[in-house]
């Protein structure tokens, strides 16, 4: 097991050096010289200024390795220069606020999707072609083909403005200070509600999906008959020889979904005004903020391939298979 | 061939979904001719009208008809929805027939480019690249594109691994055919029925990352009517306006679900094995 942890480790290498590499060639994306681009409707800095801070910043007049190699250099010492923005501050330290809420609107999401997709995947697939089954299935497609914005604006329009429930922006109120430390906490719950909702909404399609794909290919298996054929009662059956395998891929369908469910975030924390990562990203690309920018990709990609990594030793250790076959080679 | 026929009109939802993207087509190229207004014509005597029989789907903000301007929307997501999903193609179909033919070193790499390109949450490296690109229709056709290749290579490497060992394919390589005529005369045409399947399921996640940047207004740039940029105003207007949210995310949503069904519908008729290996492999929207 150890070995084989080490060998994901060291294959992850080459992909951060190739974030890095893509990150560092955005830069150098635009045509001409990336600094001489005036976008945006409201420049809030002029292009000139711009233009000298990102020359002194990436060094722009030198050669590219060189430009790669200084910027690889302090990133390595977690250095990702300071904000454009007028309070100038760290942009590590911008992102260090951030991310704990996205990761917290994250880890929830995913608890809510895995707890509730495995149950519907296990029950439309038992009963295949019943009526829950065919309700599932309308759901899967109508969830997939659902702007996670849209959505968003509808349960704003129906609880937010009709009905006055719950509120839309924001992760407290601004009488927060005010209330009792219980009504803090329902305070802060009900401003995540709308939120989760919304980016549960597409991934619990996906997955209920999955799980069901994935425990129909089970349930035909030969091991399955013959649980059946010595006795054992269907709830053994299901819950236990067949829901055991079908939850293997899921495992790594999981790890494979992280950047979209952290994408999504980018949409959700706009519009609900949440105070994450995909937000800043949202502000830094209006105030062409650079530095925030290139650390805030650095940064999300670094932390997918961890997950990734996270998810792919997870699978081989619920599944020795995988283990045996990468030890022989055949991976 | 007949058979493909036969299937796909048995399947009653993809014939719908087939339905509603033909019309869809159609309304968007006569746009100009059917829209009851020019979709930028100001009028401060009609600002934020509610549906009426003037304009069945009401105004906005600046008195513009919104029936109009979805009609011209629908052309906005409809041409970034194809031709985004051509660029993604041919980067796949290229770099993933080259991995499978070749395999080693080559597969090597163009595989651990697709496991590094997959590592960036899409809507992080898009917003990324826009932020140092002039915001035009053209950009964000290309980006998508740049950025949705990696399901189709992924498809068309997993396609040739097997064909490439097949009899057909060593008779050409004994007689000395070369390596670029097998791949494009005798292997690419038998692995082309999934990418289809991948390009008619890739359109609709083109149009939703679309619409997601235009509705942060990172996408295709007012005047330009797109739908996701109709709900980028209408979102300031949600308290009065409410037909300003709801119908451009329903023709979203429509158009949406109807290339999905299409796509399905075709994937079970060209082959049922295919059901597993595409629906595995195309990952979905950002």
């Amino acid at each position: 097991m150890l070995g084989y942890a080490l060998r994901r480790l060291v294959l992850a290498i080459p992909l951060l050096i190739g974030i890095t590499l893509i990150s560092f060639s955005v830069i150098h994306l635009a045509p001409g010289e990336p600094t001489e681009l005036g976008t945006g409707d409201t420049p809030i800095q002029s292009d000139r200024e711009v233009r000298e801070r990102l020359r002194q910043m990436y060094g722009l007049d030198k050669p590219l390795h060189v430009q790669y190699w200084n910027w690889l250099a302090r990133l390595v010492q977690l250095d990702f220069g300071r904000s454009f923005s007028p309070d100038a501050r760290p942009v590590l330290q911008k992102i260090g606020e951030r991310l704990p809420v996205t990761l917290l609107l994250n880890v929830v999401e995913m608890m809510i999707i895995v707890a509730l997709a495995i149950p519907i995947g296990v029950f439309s697939a038992t009963r295949q072609y019943s009526k829950f089954d065919k309700i599932t299935t309308i759901f899967v497609f109508v969830g997939f083909a659902t702007p996670d914005f849209w959505l968003a604006l509808m349960l704003m329009i129906l609880f937010g403005v009709q009905l006055g429930w719950l509120p839309i922006s924001g992760l407290r109120s601004p009488t927060w200070e005010y209330l009792s430390f219980w009504r803090q906490q329902w305070d802060f719950v009900g401003h995540l509600i709308l939120p989760i909702l919304v980016a549960t909404f597409g991934g619990l399609a996906g997955f209920s999906r999955y799980m069901r794909q994935s425990m129909l290919e089970v349930v035909r298996q030969d091991y399955i008959q013959s649980a059946r054929a010595k006795g054992l009662a269907e709830s053994v059956v299901i819950g236990k020889h067949a829901l055991r395998n079908a939850l293997l891929p899921i495992v790594t369908v999981l790890g494979l979904s992280l950047p979209g469910l952290i994408g999504g975030s980018v949409i959700v924390e706009s519009i609900f005004a949440i105070p994450g990562m995909g937000q800043l990203m949202v502000q830094a690309v209006f105030e062409r903020d650079y530095p925030v920018i290139m650390g805030n990709l650095v940064i999300v990609a670094t932390l997918t391939l961890g997950a990734n990594l996270i998810a792919d030793l997870t699978y081989s250790l619920v599944d020795p298979r995988i283990r045996v076959a990468a030890r022989r080679g055949r991976r | 061939m007949r058979g493909f026929w036969r299937a796909l009109r048995r399947n009653r939802l993809a014939l719908a979904g087939g339905v509603v993207v033909v019309v869809l087509a159609v309304l968007a190229l006569l746009a100009p001719v059917i829209s009851p207004r020019d979709p930028n014509r100001l009028d401060v005597k009609r600002i934020l009208d509610a549906p009426s029989k003037a304009h069945p789907l009401g105004t906005d903000q600046l008195g513009r008809d919104v029936l109009s301007r979805m009609l011209y929307g629908a052309r906005v997501s409809l041409a970034v929805g194809f031709v985004s999903v051509g660029i993604a193609a041919a980067i796949g179909i290229v770099l993933g027939s080259l991995a499978g033919y070749h395999g080693g070193t080559t597969d090597a790499m163009v595989m651990r480019l697709v496991d590094l390109m997959l590592v960036f949450p899409r809507f992080f490296l898009l917003l990324a690249v826009l932020a140092f690109l002039r915001p035009s229709i053209w950009t964000i056709m290309t980006v998508i594109g740049l950025t949705g290749w990696m399901s189709v290579a992924r498809l068309v490497r997993a396609e040739f691994l097997s064909l490439k060992e097949r009899e057909f394919v060593l008779w050409s390589q004994s007689i000395g055919a070369t390596a670029f005529r097998i791949i494009w005369r005798h292997i690419l045409p038998n692995a082309i029925a999934p990418v289809l399947v991948a390009m008619t399921l890739g359109i609709p996640a083109a149009i939703l990352t679309e619409s997601g940047l235009s509705f942060l207004g990172l996408g295709v740039q007012p005047p330009h009517a797109t739908w996701g940029n109709i709900l980028n105003e209408g979102k300031d207007a949600i308290e009065i306006g409410w037909w300003l949210s709801v119908y451009p995310g329903l023709a979203i949503l429509v158009t949406v679900l109807s290339y999905n069904l299409l796509g399905e519908g075709i994937r079970d008729a060209l082959d049922p094995r295919l059901r597993q290996s595409v629906g595995r492999i195309v990952s979905r929207r950002r």
